[in-house]
Protein backbone atom coordinates (compact mmCIF):
# COMPACT_ATOMS: atom_id res chain seq x y z
CA UNK A 1 0.00 0.00 0.00
CA UNK A 2 2.12 2.70 -1.20
CA UNK A 3 -0.20 5.82 0.26
CA UNK A 4 1.25 4.42 3.52
CA UNK A 5 4.61 5.89 2.48
CA UNK A 6 2.72 9.21 3.14
CA UNK A 7 5.15 11.42 6.07
CA UNK A 8 1.61 12.86 7.77
CA UNK A 9 -2.10 12.75 7.25
CA UNK A 10 -2.39 16.37 5.30
CA UNK A 11 -0.23 14.61 2.80
CA UNK A 12 -2.49 11.72 2.45
CA UNK A 13 -5.75 14.02 1.91
CA UNK A 14 -4.10 16.72 -0.93
CA UNK A 15 -2.71 14.00 -3.04
CA UNK A 16 -4.17 15.21 -6.01
CA UNK A 17 -4.20 11.77 -7.66
CA UNK A 18 -7.16 11.13 -5.12
CA UNK A 19 -8.59 14.21 -5.20
CA UNK A 20 -11.95 12.79 -6.66
CA UNK A 21 -14.66 14.57 -3.93
CA UNK A 22 -13.75 12.68 -0.59
CA UNK A 23 -15.63 13.52 2.33
CA UNK A 24 -16.10 13.27 5.94
CA UNK A 25 -19.96 13.22 7.23
CA UNK A 26 -21.11 13.87 10.41
CA UNK A 27 -24.55 13.64 11.94
CA UNK A 28 -25.29 17.36 11.22
CA UNK A 29 -22.58 18.08 7.96
CA UNK A 30 -20.07 17.27 5.50
CA UNK A 31 -16.68 18.26 5.03
CA UNK A 32 -15.14 17.98 1.26
CA UNK A 33 -11.57 16.85 1.51
CA UNK A 34 -10.25 18.78 -0.85
CA UNK A 35 -11.95 22.03 0.39
CA UNK A 36 -10.02 21.43 3.38
CA UNK A 37 -6.54 20.95 2.04
CA UNK A 38 -7.41 24.38 0.18
CA UNK A 39 -8.59 25.72 3.97
CA UNK A 40 -8.50 25.75 7.55
CA UNK A 41 -10.47 25.29 10.62
CA UNK A 42 -8.37 26.36 12.85
CA UNK A 43 -8.32 29.55 14.72
CA UNK A 44 -4.94 30.31 13.92
CA UNK A 45 -2.18 29.45 11.18
CA UNK A 46 -1.15 25.67 11.20
CA UNK A 47 2.40 27.36 11.50
CA UNK A 48 1.66 28.54 15.12
CA UNK A 49 1.74 24.74 16.50
CA UNK A 50 5.07 24.08 14.34
CA UNK A 51 7.05 21.70 16.84
CA UNK A 52 4.70 21.84 19.56
CA UNK A 53 2.90 19.25 21.91
CA UNK A 54 -0.64 19.73 20.99
CA UNK A 55 -3.71 18.57 22.82
CA UNK A 56 -6.69 17.19 20.89
CA UNK A 57 -9.86 18.30 23.24
CA UNK A 58 -12.94 18.39 21.18
CA UNK A 59 -16.78 17.79 21.74
CA UNK A 60 -17.15 16.82 18.10
CA UNK A 61 -15.58 13.94 16.33
CA UNK A 62 -15.41 15.77 12.99
CA UNK A 63 -13.72 18.76 14.48
CA UNK A 64 -11.25 16.54 16.10
CA UNK A 65 -10.63 14.67 12.91
CA UNK A 66 -10.24 18.33 10.81
CA UNK A 67 -7.84 19.09 13.35
CA UNK A 68 -5.33 15.85 13.16
CA UNK A 69 -5.74 16.24 9.43
CA UNK A 70 -4.28 19.69 9.38
CA UNK A 71 -2.09 19.03 12.55
CA UNK A 72 -0.08 15.62 11.90
CA UNK A 73 3.30 16.54 10.42
CA UNK A 74 3.25 20.02 11.60
CA UNK A 75 3.18 19.81 15.47
CA UNK A 76 6.30 17.12 17.23
CA UNK A 77 3.35 15.55 19.31
CA UNK A 78 -0.54 15.02 19.27
CA UNK A 79 -2.32 13.97 22.06
CA UNK A 80 -6.00 12.79 21.25
CA UNK A 81 -7.98 12.76 23.87
CA UNK A 82 -11.17 10.29 24.04
CA UNK A 83 -15.02 11.75 24.38
CA UNK A 84 -15.15 10.37 28.06
CA UNK A 85 -11.89 12.25 29.53
CA UNK A 86 -12.26 13.42 32.90
CA UNK A 87 -11.74 17.18 33.09
CA UNK A 88 -9.89 16.39 36.66
CA UNK A 89 -7.41 14.23 34.82
CA UNK A 90 -6.77 17.16 31.88
CA UNK A 91 -3.41 18.95 34.52
CA UNK A 92 -2.14 15.26 35.00
CA UNK A 93 -2.37 14.11 31.21
CA UNK A 94 -1.14 18.06 30.22
CA UNK A 95 2.03 17.43 32.52
CA UNK A 96 2.73 13.76 31.13
CA UNK A 97 2.36 14.82 27.84
CA UNK A 98 4.48 17.93 28.33
CA UNK A 99 1.44 19.81 26.35
CA UNK A 100 1.88 23.45 25.38
CA UNK A 101 -0.56 23.71 23.16
CA UNK A 102 -4.44 23.21 23.18
CA UNK A 103 -6.55 22.47 20.13
CA UNK A 104 -10.63 22.58 21.09
CA UNK A 105 -13.86 23.58 20.41
CA UNK A 106 -15.14 23.85 23.94
CA UNK A 107 -15.11 27.61 25.20
CA UNK A 108 -11.50 28.39 26.95
CA UNK A 109 -13.52 28.96 30.29
CA UNK A 110 -14.73 25.02 30.08
CA UNK A 111 -11.23 23.76 30.02
CA UNK A 112 -10.16 25.38 32.77
CA UNK A 113 -6.81 27.00 33.81
CA UNK A 114 -3.64 26.08 31.69
CA UNK A 115 -1.06 28.69 32.62
CA UNK A 116 1.52 28.92 29.29
CA UNK A 117 -0.59 27.03 26.94
CA UNK A 118 -1.57 28.63 23.58
CA UNK A 119 -5.51 27.89 23.18
CA UNK A 120 -6.46 27.71 19.70
CA UNK A 121 -9.67 27.04 18.69
CA UNK A 122 -11.28 24.50 15.82
CA UNK A 123 -14.61 24.26 14.08
CA UNK A 124 -15.93 21.91 11.18
CA UNK A 125 -15.97 25.17 8.97
CA UNK A 126 -12.95 25.91 6.50
CA UNK A 127 -12.53 29.22 5.62
CA UNK A 128 -10.27 29.11 2.66
CA UNK A 129 -6.34 29.84 2.80
CA UNK A 130 -3.37 30.93 0.66
CA UNK A 131 -1.85 27.60 -0.30
CA UNK A 132 1.07 26.82 1.86
CA UNK A 133 3.22 24.45 1.18
CA UNK A 134 5.04 23.49 4.62
CA UNK A 135 7.18 21.62 5.64
CA UNK A 136 5.66 18.25 7.56
CA UNK A 137 8.02 15.83 9.81
CA UNK A 138 6.78 12.65 11.95
CA UNK A 139 4.52 13.22 14.77
CA UNK A 140 3.93 11.54 18.08
CA UNK A 141 0.52 10.67 18.53
CA UNK A 142 -0.50 10.28 22.17
CA UNK A 143 -3.67 7.50 22.36
CA UNK A 144 -5.25 7.07 25.47
CA UNK A 145 -5.60 3.05 26.58
CA UNK A 146 -8.81 1.90 27.44
CA UNK A 147 -10.47 0.18 30.64
CA UNK A 148 -7.97 1.33 33.13
CA UNK A 149 -9.44 2.61 36.17
CA UNK A 150 -8.10 5.77 37.97
CA UNK A 151 -5.53 8.17 36.19
CA UNK A 152 -5.35 7.45 32.24
CA UNK A 153 -3.03 5.89 30.99
CA UNK A 154 -1.49 7.41 27.51
CA UNK A 155 0.80 5.29 24.99
CA UNK A 156 3.06 6.52 22.26
CA UNK A 157 2.38 6.07 18.02
CA UNK A 158 3.77 7.01 15.46
CA UNK A 159 1.25 7.25 12.10
CA UNK A 160 3.13 3.98 10.98
CA UNK A 161 2.39 2.47 13.60
CA UNK A 162 -1.37 3.66 13.74
CA UNK A 163 -1.38 3.10 9.84
CA UNK A 164 0.75 0.11 8.59
CA UNK A 165 -0.78 -2.09 6.64
CA UNK A 166 -1.82 -5.31 7.55
CA UNK A 167 -1.89 -8.14 4.90
CA UNK A 168 -5.52 -8.54 3.67
CA UNK A 169 -5.02 -9.54 -0.09
CA UNK A 170 -5.72 -5.40 -1.01
CA UNK A 171 -9.48 -5.89 -0.07
CA UNK A 172 -9.12 -2.48 2.27
CA UNK A 173 -7.42 -0.31 0.15
CA UNK A 174 -8.75 1.53 -2.67
CA UNK A 175 -11.91 4.57 -2.75
CA UNK A 176 -14.13 2.96 -0.13
CA UNK A 177 -16.67 4.41 1.72
CA UNK A 178 -15.83 3.68 5.33
CA UNK A 179 -18.06 3.84 8.63
CA UNK A 180 -17.65 2.74 11.97
CA UNK A 181 -19.84 2.69 15.24
CA UNK A 182 -16.48 3.45 17.33
CA UNK A 183 -15.83 7.14 18.17
CA UNK A 184 -12.49 8.27 15.87
CA UNK A 185 -10.97 9.52 19.09
CA UNK A 186 -10.52 5.95 20.19
CA UNK A 187 -7.67 3.25 18.80
CA UNK A 188 -10.96 1.41 17.48
CA UNK A 189 -12.20 4.34 15.50
CA UNK A 190 -8.77 6.12 14.52
CA UNK A 191 -7.73 2.90 12.39
CA UNK A 192 -10.80 3.64 10.51
CA UNK A 193 -10.30 7.33 10.07
CA UNK A 194 -6.59 6.81 8.77
CA UNK A 195 -7.94 3.82 6.76
CA UNK A 196 -10.01 5.60 5.08
CA UNK A 197 -8.12 8.83 4.59
CA UNK A 198 -4.84 7.34 3.40
CA UNK A 199 -7.04 4.36 1.60
CA UNK A 200 -7.97 7.21 -0.76
CA UNK A 201 -11.62 6.61 0.49
CA UNK A 202 -14.66 8.52 2.49
CA UNK A 203 -16.18 8.10 6.24
CA UNK A 204 -19.26 8.45 8.32
CA UNK A 205 -18.57 9.35 11.53
CA UNK A 206 -21.10 7.90 14.68
CA UNK A 207 -22.87 10.33 16.98
CA UNK A 208 -23.17 9.71 20.46
CA UNK A 209 -26.43 11.79 20.03
CA UNK A 210 -28.26 9.27 16.95
CA UNK A 211 -29.78 6.03 17.78
CA UNK A 212 -28.67 3.07 16.28
CA UNK A 213 -31.17 3.06 13.77
CA UNK A 214 -30.51 7.07 13.04
CA UNK A 215 -26.83 6.23 12.15
CA UNK A 216 -27.66 3.12 9.91
CA UNK A 217 -29.86 5.19 7.80
CA UNK A 218 -27.35 7.67 7.30
CA UNK A 219 -24.68 5.39 6.51
CA UNK A 220 -26.55 3.39 4.00
CA UNK A 221 -27.48 6.79 2.43
CA UNK A 222 -23.68 7.37 2.10
CA UNK A 223 -23.73 4.17 -0.02
CA UNK A 224 -21.27 2.67 3.12
CA UNK A 225 -19.18 0.00 1.78
CA UNK A 226 -16.92 -0.47 4.91
CA UNK A 227 -17.90 -0.77 8.01
CA UNK A 228 -16.67 -2.04 11.93
CA UNK A 229 -17.84 -2.39 15.50
CA UNK A 230 -17.87 -4.17 18.64
CA UNK A 231 -20.05 -7.28 18.70
CA UNK A 232 -21.85 -5.35 20.69
CA UNK A 233 -22.49 -2.74 18.16
CA UNK A 234 -23.00 -5.03 15.58
CA UNK A 235 -25.74 -7.17 17.54
CA UNK A 236 -27.69 -3.61 18.42
CA UNK A 237 -27.55 -2.80 15.02
CA UNK A 238 -29.34 -6.55 13.70
CA UNK A 239 -31.83 -5.67 16.47
CA UNK A 240 -32.38 -1.78 15.48
CA UNK A 241 -34.97 -3.11 12.14
CA UNK A 242 -32.22 -0.84 10.39
CA UNK A 243 -29.52 -3.43 9.11
CA UNK A 244 -30.87 -3.78 6.08
CA UNK A 245 -30.35 0.07 5.35
CA UNK A 246 -26.77 -0.64 4.39
CA UNK A 247 -24.67 -2.62 2.13
CA UNK A 248 -21.36 -3.44 3.16
CA UNK A 249 -19.13 -5.43 1.10
CA UNK A 250 -16.85 -5.81 4.86
CA UNK A 251 -17.74 -6.16 7.84
CA UNK A 252 -15.49 -6.24 10.56
CA UNK A 253 -16.29 -7.21 14.31
CA UNK A 254 -13.13 -6.51 17.00
CA UNK A 255 -13.06 -5.26 20.38
CA UNK A 256 -14.70 -8.10 22.07
CA UNK A 257 -15.12 -11.36 21.80
CA UNK A 258 -16.46 -12.54 18.39
CA UNK A 259 -18.79 -15.36 18.86
CA UNK A 260 -20.28 -17.92 16.47
CA UNK A 261 -23.73 -16.57 16.81
CA UNK A 262 -22.82 -12.87 15.84
CA UNK A 263 -20.82 -14.04 13.02
CA UNK A 264 -23.70 -16.37 11.76
CA UNK A 265 -26.09 -13.61 12.03
CA UNK A 266 -23.96 -10.72 10.10
CA UNK A 267 -23.81 -13.75 7.25
CA UNK A 268 -27.51 -14.24 6.96
CA UNK A 269 -28.03 -10.64 7.42
CA UNK A 270 -25.24 -9.55 4.94
CA UNK A 271 -24.47 -13.25 2.41
CA UNK A 272 -22.43 -10.97 0.01
CA UNK A 273 -20.01 -9.32 2.62
CA UNK A 274 -16.93 -9.83 4.29
CA UNK A 275 -17.46 -10.50 7.82
CA UNK A 276 -13.94 -10.16 9.34
CA UNK A 277 -13.29 -10.44 13.29
CA UNK A 278 -10.03 -9.15 14.46
CA UNK A 279 -7.94 -8.24 17.27
CA UNK A 280 -6.82 -4.57 18.22
CA UNK A 281 -6.00 -2.68 21.15
CA UNK A 282 -4.49 0.84 21.65
CA UNK A 283 -1.43 -0.99 23.30
CA UNK A 284 -0.61 -4.14 21.04
CA UNK A 285 -2.06 -2.28 17.70
CA UNK A 286 -3.53 -4.68 15.32
CA UNK A 287 -2.43 -8.42 15.66
CA UNK A 288 -4.57 -10.17 12.86
CA UNK A 289 -7.70 -10.44 11.19
CA UNK A 290 -9.81 -13.97 11.09
CA UNK A 291 -12.42 -14.09 8.04
CA UNK A 292 -13.17 -17.75 7.39
CA UNK A 293 -16.87 -16.96 9.20
CA UNK A 294 -15.57 -19.00 12.48
CA UNK A 295 -14.84 -17.73 15.86
CA UNK A 296 -11.48 -18.29 17.20
CA UNK A 297 -8.01 -17.64 16.02
CA UNK A 298 -6.44 -20.64 13.93
CA UNK A 299 -3.87 -22.25 15.61
CA UNK A 300 -1.32 -21.75 12.55
CA UNK A 301 -1.43 -17.87 13.40
CA UNK A 302 0.57 -18.54 16.19
CA UNK A 303 3.91 -18.64 16.41
CA UNK A 304 5.76 -17.28 13.49
CA UNK A 305 5.62 -13.99 11.62
CA UNK A 306 2.72 -13.18 9.45
CA UNK A 307 3.57 -10.12 7.35
CA UNK A 308 5.70 -8.68 10.22
CA UNK A 309 3.21 -9.70 13.25
CA UNK A 310 3.97 -12.40 15.36
CA UNK A 311 1.23 -13.98 17.84
CA UNK A 312 2.58 -16.50 20.75
CA UNK A 313 0.86 -17.58 23.86
CA UNK A 314 2.52 -17.30 27.21
CA UNK A 315 1.33 -18.54 30.26
CA UNK A 316 -1.86 -18.19 29.28
CA UNK A 317 -2.32 -14.69 26.99
CA UNK A 318 -1.71 -13.68 24.01
CA UNK A 319 1.79 -11.70 23.63
CA UNK A 320 2.09 -9.62 20.23
CA UNK A 321 5.20 -8.53 18.90
CA UNK A 322 5.06 -6.22 15.31
CA UNK A 323 5.57 -2.48 13.79
CA UNK A 324 1.97 -1.55 14.77
CA UNK A 325 2.11 -2.10 18.89
CA UNK A 326 3.00 1.30 20.55
CA UNK A 327 6.11 2.36 21.22
CA UNK A 328 6.21 3.05 25.11
CA UNK A 329 3.96 4.05 28.07
CA UNK A 330 4.10 8.20 28.38
CA UNK A 331 5.08 8.63 31.93
CA UNK A 332 7.91 7.60 34.04
CA UNK A 333 6.25 5.37 36.99
CA UNK A 334 4.31 3.49 34.33
CA UNK A 335 5.84 -0.21 33.33
CA UNK A 336 7.75 -0.77 30.06
CA UNK A 337 4.97 -1.94 27.74
CA UNK A 338 7.25 -4.39 25.27
CA UNK A 339 9.04 -7.27 27.11
CA UNK A 340 12.74 -8.15 26.70
CA UNK A 341 11.76 -9.70 23.36
CA UNK A 342 9.69 -6.53 21.97
CA UNK A 343 6.15 -8.40 22.59
CA UNK A 344 3.05 -6.90 24.47
CA UNK A 345 1.05 -8.75 26.90
CA UNK A 346 -2.49 -8.43 25.94
CA UNK A 347 -3.67 -9.72 28.88
CA UNK A 348 -5.89 -11.56 27.34
CA UNK A 349 -6.74 -15.64 27.98
CA UNK A 350 -6.43 -17.74 25.27
CA UNK A 351 -7.27 -21.58 24.98
CA UNK A 352 -6.68 -23.98 22.30
CA UNK A 353 -9.91 -25.96 21.11
CA UNK A 354 -10.16 -27.96 18.12
CA UNK A 355 -7.04 -26.20 16.47
CA UNK A 356 -8.39 -23.01 17.53
CA UNK A 357 -7.82 -20.41 19.96
CA UNK A 358 -10.48 -18.81 21.67
CA UNK A 359 -10.81 -15.92 23.81
CA UNK A 360 -11.82 -16.98 27.60
CA UNK A 361 -11.66 -13.93 29.53
CA UNK A 362 -9.38 -11.51 30.92
CA UNK A 363 -6.37 -11.95 33.21
CA UNK A 364 -7.45 -10.90 36.66
CA UNK A 365 -10.49 -11.31 35.65
CA UNK A 366 -11.79 -8.07 34.26
CA UNK A 367 -15.31 -8.21 32.51
CA UNK A 368 -16.20 -6.61 29.41
CA UNK A 369 -19.71 -5.51 29.20
CA UNK A 370 -20.44 -4.08 25.66
CA UNK A 371 -16.97 -2.57 25.58
CA UNK A 372 -16.98 -1.29 29.06
CA UNK A 373 -14.83 -3.12 31.58
CA UNK A 374 -15.36 -3.81 34.77
CA UNK A 375 -13.15 -5.07 37.89
CA UNK A 376 -14.69 -7.33 39.80
CA UNK A 377 -13.14 -6.78 43.03
CA UNK A 378 -14.45 -3.27 42.58
CA UNK A 379 -18.05 -4.77 42.46
CA UNK A 380 -17.27 -7.65 45.16
CA UNK A 381 -16.42 -4.72 47.63
CA UNK A 382 -20.17 -3.11 47.49
CA UNK A 383 -21.90 -6.36 47.97
CA UNK A 384 -19.11 -7.09 51.12
CA UNK A 385 -20.45 -3.96 52.67
CA UNK A 386 -23.91 -5.55 53.51
CA UNK A 387 -24.04 -6.62 56.76
CA UNK A 388 -25.48 -10.21 55.89
CA UNK A 389 -22.43 -11.13 53.25
CA UNK A 390 -19.73 -13.41 54.34
CA UNK A 391 -17.62 -13.40 50.93
CA UNK A 392 -18.62 -12.86 47.19
CA UNK A 393 -17.59 -13.71 43.69
CA UNK A 394 -17.83 -11.51 40.99
CA UNK A 395 -17.67 -12.80 37.05
CA UNK A 396 -18.71 -12.83 33.72
CA UNK A 397 -21.48 -14.40 32.01
CA UNK A 398 -21.84 -14.71 28.51
CA UNK A 399 -24.43 -12.95 27.10
CA UNK A 400 -25.88 -12.45 23.62
CA UNK A 401 -26.40 -8.81 23.82
CA UNK A 402 -23.67 -7.06 25.80
CA UNK A 403 -20.85 -10.37 25.31
CA UNK A 404 -20.39 -10.58 28.57
CA UNK A 405 -22.48 -9.31 31.72
CA UNK A 406 -21.95 -9.31 35.35
CA UNK A 407 -23.25 -11.66 37.87
CA UNK A 408 -22.47 -12.35 41.48
CA UNK A 409 -22.59 -15.28 44.16
CA UNK A 410 -22.84 -14.94 47.30
CA UNK A 411 -21.95 -16.70 50.78
CA UNK A 412 -23.87 -15.43 53.55
CA UNK A 413 -22.61 -15.26 56.75
CA UNK A 414 -23.62 -18.93 58.56
CA UNK A 415 -25.48 -17.95 61.77
CA UNK A 416 -27.59 -16.26 59.74
CA UNK A 417 -28.27 -18.20 56.70
CA UNK A 418 -29.40 -21.17 58.58
CA UNK A 419 -32.59 -19.62 60.13
CA UNK A 420 -33.73 -17.77 56.50
CA UNK A 421 -36.88 -19.07 54.52
CA UNK A 422 -36.11 -19.16 51.34
CA UNK A 423 -38.65 -16.67 50.21
CA UNK A 424 -36.94 -13.94 52.57
CA UNK A 425 -33.88 -14.04 50.11
CA UNK A 426 -35.61 -12.22 47.47
CA UNK A 427 -35.30 -9.05 50.04
CA UNK A 428 -32.07 -9.58 50.57
CA UNK A 429 -30.93 -10.16 46.96
CA UNK A 430 -33.11 -6.65 46.35
CA UNK A 431 -31.29 -4.73 48.82
CA UNK A 432 -27.83 -5.68 47.82
CA UNK A 433 -28.75 -4.93 44.48
CA UNK A 434 -29.87 -1.69 45.11
CA UNK A 435 -26.74 -0.86 47.36
CA UNK A 436 -24.81 -1.45 44.02
CA UNK A 437 -26.92 0.80 42.21
CA UNK A 438 -26.29 3.58 44.30
CA UNK A 439 -22.42 2.80 44.30
CA UNK A 440 -21.78 2.02 40.50
CA UNK A 441 -21.77 2.41 37.10
CA UNK A 442 -25.19 0.64 35.46
CA UNK A 443 -23.02 -1.91 33.54
CA UNK A 444 -20.90 -2.83 37.00
CA UNK A 445 -23.95 -4.00 38.58
CA UNK A 446 -25.03 -8.18 38.74
CA UNK A 447 -27.45 -8.82 36.63
CA UNK A 448 -28.24 -12.14 38.55
CA UNK A 449 -27.18 -12.66 42.36
CA UNK A 450 -26.78 -16.45 43.44
CA UNK A 451 -26.94 -17.50 46.74
CA UNK A 452 -24.31 -20.54 47.34
CA UNK A 453 -23.06 -22.42 50.57
CA UNK A 454 -19.34 -21.70 49.42
CA UNK A 455 -16.91 -20.79 47.24
CA UNK A 456 -13.60 -21.88 46.55
CA UNK A 457 -10.60 -20.62 48.05
CA UNK A 458 -6.98 -20.50 46.85
CA UNK A 459 -4.21 -21.82 49.50
CA UNK A 460 -3.49 -18.05 49.46
CA UNK A 461 -6.59 -17.22 51.28
CA UNK A 462 -8.36 -15.63 48.10
CA UNK A 463 -11.81 -16.74 46.33
CA UNK A 464 -10.55 -18.30 43.38
CA UNK A 465 -11.17 -16.52 40.22
CA UNK A 466 -11.80 -18.40 36.62
CA UNK A 467 -8.64 -17.12 34.46
CA UNK A 468 -7.23 -15.33 37.66
CA UNK B 1 -46.40 -23.19 28.36
CA UNK B 2 -46.61 -19.85 25.48
CA UNK B 3 -48.84 -18.20 27.90
CA UNK B 4 -46.14 -18.41 31.08
CA UNK B 5 -43.05 -17.73 28.64
CA UNK B 6 -45.23 -14.69 27.41
CA UNK B 7 -46.00 -13.33 31.21
CA UNK B 8 -42.45 -14.46 32.25
CA UNK B 9 -40.94 -12.19 29.47
CA UNK B 10 -43.31 -8.93 29.41
CA UNK B 11 -42.76 -8.99 33.62
CA UNK B 12 -38.68 -8.74 33.23
CA UNK B 13 -39.08 -6.43 30.59
CA UNK B 14 -41.10 -4.29 33.92
CA UNK B 15 -38.83 -5.03 36.07
CA UNK B 16 -35.85 -3.95 34.35
CA UNK B 17 -36.99 -0.85 33.65
CA UNK B 18 -37.78 -0.07 36.90
CA UNK B 19 -34.47 -0.86 38.82
CA UNK B 20 -32.67 0.78 35.67
CA UNK B 21 -35.35 3.96 35.72
CA UNK B 22 -36.47 3.95 32.20
CA UNK B 23 -39.76 4.66 30.79
CA UNK B 24 -40.78 1.79 29.11
CA UNK B 25 -42.83 2.02 26.00
CA UNK B 26 -46.53 0.52 26.12
CA UNK B 27 -45.34 -3.07 25.53
CA UNK B 28 -47.39 -4.89 22.12
CA UNK B 29 -45.88 -7.19 19.48
CA UNK B 30 -45.18 -4.77 16.97
CA UNK B 31 -42.94 -2.99 19.44
CA UNK B 32 -39.14 -2.59 17.53
CA UNK B 33 -37.22 -3.67 20.70
CA UNK B 34 -34.51 -0.77 19.92
CA UNK B 35 -37.78 1.97 20.64
CA UNK B 36 -39.07 0.30 23.93
CA UNK B 37 -36.87 2.77 26.13
CA UNK B 38 -34.20 0.09 26.98
CA UNK B 39 -31.06 -0.08 26.17
CA UNK B 40 -28.27 -2.96 25.44
CA UNK B 41 -27.56 -2.85 28.91
CA UNK B 42 -31.30 -3.77 29.90
CA UNK B 43 -31.64 -6.04 27.09
CA UNK B 44 -28.69 -8.00 28.39
CA UNK B 45 -30.09 -8.32 31.74
CA UNK B 46 -33.09 -9.31 30.72
CA UNK B 47 -31.52 -12.61 29.02
CA UNK B 48 -29.59 -13.04 31.62
CA UNK B 49 -32.70 -13.05 33.83
CA UNK B 50 -34.73 -14.81 31.39
CA UNK B 51 -32.03 -18.17 31.53
CA UNK B 52 -32.53 -18.26 34.78
CA UNK B 53 -36.03 -18.14 35.40
CA UNK B 54 -36.75 -20.02 31.66
CA UNK B 55 -33.82 -22.60 31.97
CA UNK B 56 -32.75 -21.74 28.83
CA UNK B 57 -31.28 -18.88 26.20
CA UNK B 58 -32.39 -19.12 22.55
CA UNK B 59 -29.58 -17.21 21.61
CA UNK B 60 -26.62 -19.85 22.76
CA UNK B 61 -29.19 -22.50 21.35
CA UNK B 62 -30.70 -21.44 17.73
CA UNK B 63 -30.13 -21.95 14.51
CA UNK B 64 -31.89 -19.68 12.89
CA UNK B 65 -29.49 -16.78 13.61
CA UNK B 66 -31.57 -14.17 13.07
CA UNK B 67 -31.56 -11.09 15.84
CA UNK B 68 -35.33 -10.26 17.11
CA UNK B 69 -36.33 -6.75 16.17
CA UNK B 70 -39.73 -6.47 17.56
CA UNK B 71 -41.07 -7.58 20.77
CA UNK B 72 -43.36 -10.21 19.16
CA UNK B 73 -40.01 -11.89 17.46
CA UNK B 74 -38.52 -11.84 20.97
CA UNK B 75 -41.38 -13.37 22.36
CA UNK B 76 -41.88 -15.86 19.69
CA UNK B 77 -37.79 -16.71 20.04
CA UNK B 78 -38.70 -17.65 23.20
CA UNK B 79 -41.48 -19.65 22.55
CA UNK B 80 -40.10 -21.27 19.48
CA UNK B 81 -36.84 -22.46 21.78
CA UNK B 82 -39.83 -23.72 24.80
CA UNK B 83 -40.99 -25.91 22.37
Amino acid sequence: MPQNDAVSLGDAVSDPARRSRRFIWSAETQVALDELAAGSSLGCRVEVLRGRSVLILTRDQLTAALALIQIDGVARRLILCPPDLAIEHLPLVMATAQVDAVVSDYARADIGAMDGTHFITCSARITPTAAVRDERAASEWILFTSGTSGPPKMVLHTLGSLAGAIHTGGRLAGANIWSTFYDIRRYGGLQIFLRALMGGGSLALSSAAESTADFLIRAGSHAVTHMTGTPSHWRRALMSGAAPRILPQYVRLSGEIADQAILDSLRAEYPLATIAHAFASTEAGVGFEVEDGLAGIPANYLGHSNHGVELKVEDGSLRIRSPRTARRYLGNESAPLLDAEGFVDTGDILELHDGRYHFSGRRGGIINVGGLKVHPEEVEAVINRHPRVQMSLVRSRKNPVTGAIVVAEIVLKPELAAAEPAGENAALKTEILENCHRALAAHKVPAAIRIVPSLEVTPSGKVARPNA
Amino acid sequence: MSVSVRSTILSQFEQVAREQNRKLAPLSDDLVLMDSGLDSLCFAIVVARLEDALGFDPFGATEDARFPVTLGDFIAFYEDAAK
